[in-house]
């Protein structure tokens, strides 16, 4: 297979060929080189492990991933692979286990991964079993990095990967403790299903051009317009940012009016606006903020809705991504109200965020037969450092710089 | 005494009223301070509050439709509901409780159909003041943790 099937006619980033969502060798290089690679792959919250051995299956990238946590309080991830076979060592989604014991011939293992136990290792009444060489401690999944930050798990399959505060950066640090300040609880988790590449999801979150231009509920309540107070923070590897906004009803904004654009109409008002009413909990005034982390992580807070998203590979032209609701575990009842409330924003039914469920569909099947195509990145120009202004594609460039490195290309 | 005549035939009025895209008619189902939400087993088994779709007044339905109709974007689609027969719990003159299947196909603009979703709305129905009957509360509870693409129509 030839190496050298990406078709980048030069050094910047404001361009990126189609075939990066559609070539199918190019998806096994993403798992060695990105989700394998020098990079911290999100897996869960520390508050789905609530105890020596609680433990959740998950992913990193393609690859099947249990997390756990030992009595040690340590969290440990493997490969959900059994040595032997390779069979799924934990099917449920979410436990508490002693061990683990792949259902297939019953090998086990410890939480930490290690194999402990081969049936029959020593034969039955004297035939077969293991030869007396085979050594157990040689045997066991692929254990990950493991790494935690302000309540988030992440792993890596990589030594060199740098450690995680210097991976995010202080910039995206201080922006997730910001969120992550105190203790947080599960309220939900959902998943959707994408008809698109990977890649294009994670753009998507990070292209704070089209938020206003899109989702129409955003704009029409004074949610996130391009003219509000905010701006782009991206980190110097590229590929983890910030995008923010403050409410300033204060500000009258003509623009959208001049322009005529879709997005703008004053007939639109809600019958219950308690949909919207929320409440000040931070002191800094910002009230939208999309983060995200190379390569597929996602913290998000509008208004008062709270969330992680974890962004997984399914092959070339499908993408499951998994929302995890989240509040503080000392939330009132009426705060916890405002963010179920504020929950129809986001996933799958969002008002806000069903329409990125099917942009990244459009453009999959736009760019069938579109080899040698390129699309365009020049918005807010080349650059992929921070901005003031939000329409800009600056983030969304970072990414390419980021996936670039990674894949050396 | 509401019977299961009754609720089987609401049931009937209000999948039709939604697979016929008479989406304004679906928020005359409910009472005005209605619980309607859409979830799927594991949230439910855990006891995780949040939805897909969380409304708590039927002002907040009429707000789901209206933002379909004139904000939402997405492609065209429709839905076809097939509803199972009710499983009462407990019905007397002022209401009922009950469990009811449904398998829900969506019809994309494509011409594609494909099976959306599935699983059982638990309701809670009261009879209005001029006999009407009407949802205090339905949960939509799927089989699927997993939702393609997206969810815009109600279930």
């Amino acid at each position: 297979m030839s190496e050298q099937a990406i078709y980048w006619k030069g050094p910047g980033l404001t361009r990126v060929p189609f075939e990066v969502y559609t070539d199918p060798a190019l998806a096994r290089q993403e798992q060695d080189r990105i989700f394998h690679g020098a990079t911290w792959n999100y897996l869960c919250l520390e508050a789905e492990l609530p105890e020596g051995g609680s433990y959740r299956s998950t992913f990193a990238g393609a690859t099947p991933v249990v997390v756990v946590k030992d009595n040690d309080g340590e969290i440990y991830a493997f490969e959900n692979r059994c040595a032997h076979r390779g069979a799924l060592i934990a099917l449920e989604k979410s436990g508490k286990v002693d061990n683990f014991q792949c259902v297939y011939h019953a090998w086990s293992y410890n939480r930490q991964g290690d194999l402990i136990g081969v049936a029959f290792e020593k034969g039955v009444k004297g035939q077969g079993g293991m030869p007396p060489a085979f050594c157990k401690e040689d045997h066991s999944p692929r254990k990950l990095r493991v790494a935690t930050f302000c309540g988030l798990v992440f792993a890596s399959f990589s030594d060199d990967v740098p450690p995680i505060e210097e991976y995010l950066g202080d910039e995206i640090c201080a922006r997730i403790e910001r969120v992550l300040h105190k203790p947080v609880e599960v309220i939900g988790r959902f998943t959707q299903a994408l008809p698109n590449n990977w890649k294009l999801y994670v753009e998507n979150v990070k292209d704070s051009y089209h938020a206003s231009l899109l989702h129409l509920f955003f704009t029409t309540f004074e949610l996130n317009r391009l003219s509000q107070k905010g701006g782009v923070i991206v980190d110097e590897s590229g590929g983890n940012h910030v995008s923010f906004s403050m409410i300033d009803p204060a500000a009258a904004d003509a623009s959208y009016k001049e322009q005529g654009l879709r997005s703008d109409t004053d007939r639109y008002r809600l019958k219950d606006p308690t949909l919207l009413a929320g409440f000040k909990e931070y002191d800094d005034g910002i009230t939208l903020q999309i983060l995200s982390v190379f390569p597929g992580f996602v913290l998000q807070q509008i208004q008062n809705c709270l969330a992680v998203r974890q962004v997984l590979p399914k092959g070339q032209e499908r993408t499951e991504l998994n929302w995890t609701y989240i509040g503080y575990t000392d939330d009132t009842p009426e705060q916890r109200s405002v963010r179920l409330k504020q929950c129809n924003l986001v996933g799958p039914a969002g008002f806000i965020s069903m329409e990125d469920g099917a942009v990244g569909g459009f453009v999959q099947r736009g760019i069938a037969g579109a080899q040698g195509q390129e699309a365009i990145l020049e918005m807010g120009g080349g650059e992929t450092g921070s901005s003031e202004g939000r329409a800009t594609e600056t983030s969304v460039r970072g990414f390419w710089k980021a996936w670039r490195t990674h894949m050396g290309v | 005494m509401v019977d299961l005549l009754a609720l089987c035939a609401f049931n009937a009025a209000y999948a039709q009223a939604i697979d016929s895209e008479s989406l304004e008619q679906w928020p005359s189902f409910f009472s005005e301070n209605c619980h309607y939400r859409i979830t799927h087993v594991e949230n439910q088994r855990e006891g995780l509050a949040a939805g897909i779709v969380y409304a708590d007044s039927r002002a907040m339905l009429e707000d789901r439709i209206a933002a379909l109709r004139e904000a939402n974007i997405y492609e065209r689609q429709r839905y076809r509901h097939l509803l199972g027969i009710p499983k009462i719990e407990s019905a007397d003159a002022s209401g009922a409780v009950a469990r009811t299947p449904f398998m829900v196909a969506r019809i994309m603009a494509t011409g594609e159909t494909l099976l959306f979703a599935t699983g059982e709305y638990h309701d809670r129905f009261v009879v209005a003041k001029n006999g009407k009957l009407l949802l205090a509360e339905r949960v939509a509870v799927c089989d699927s943790t997993v939702t393609d693409t997206l969810l815009a129509l109600p279930l």
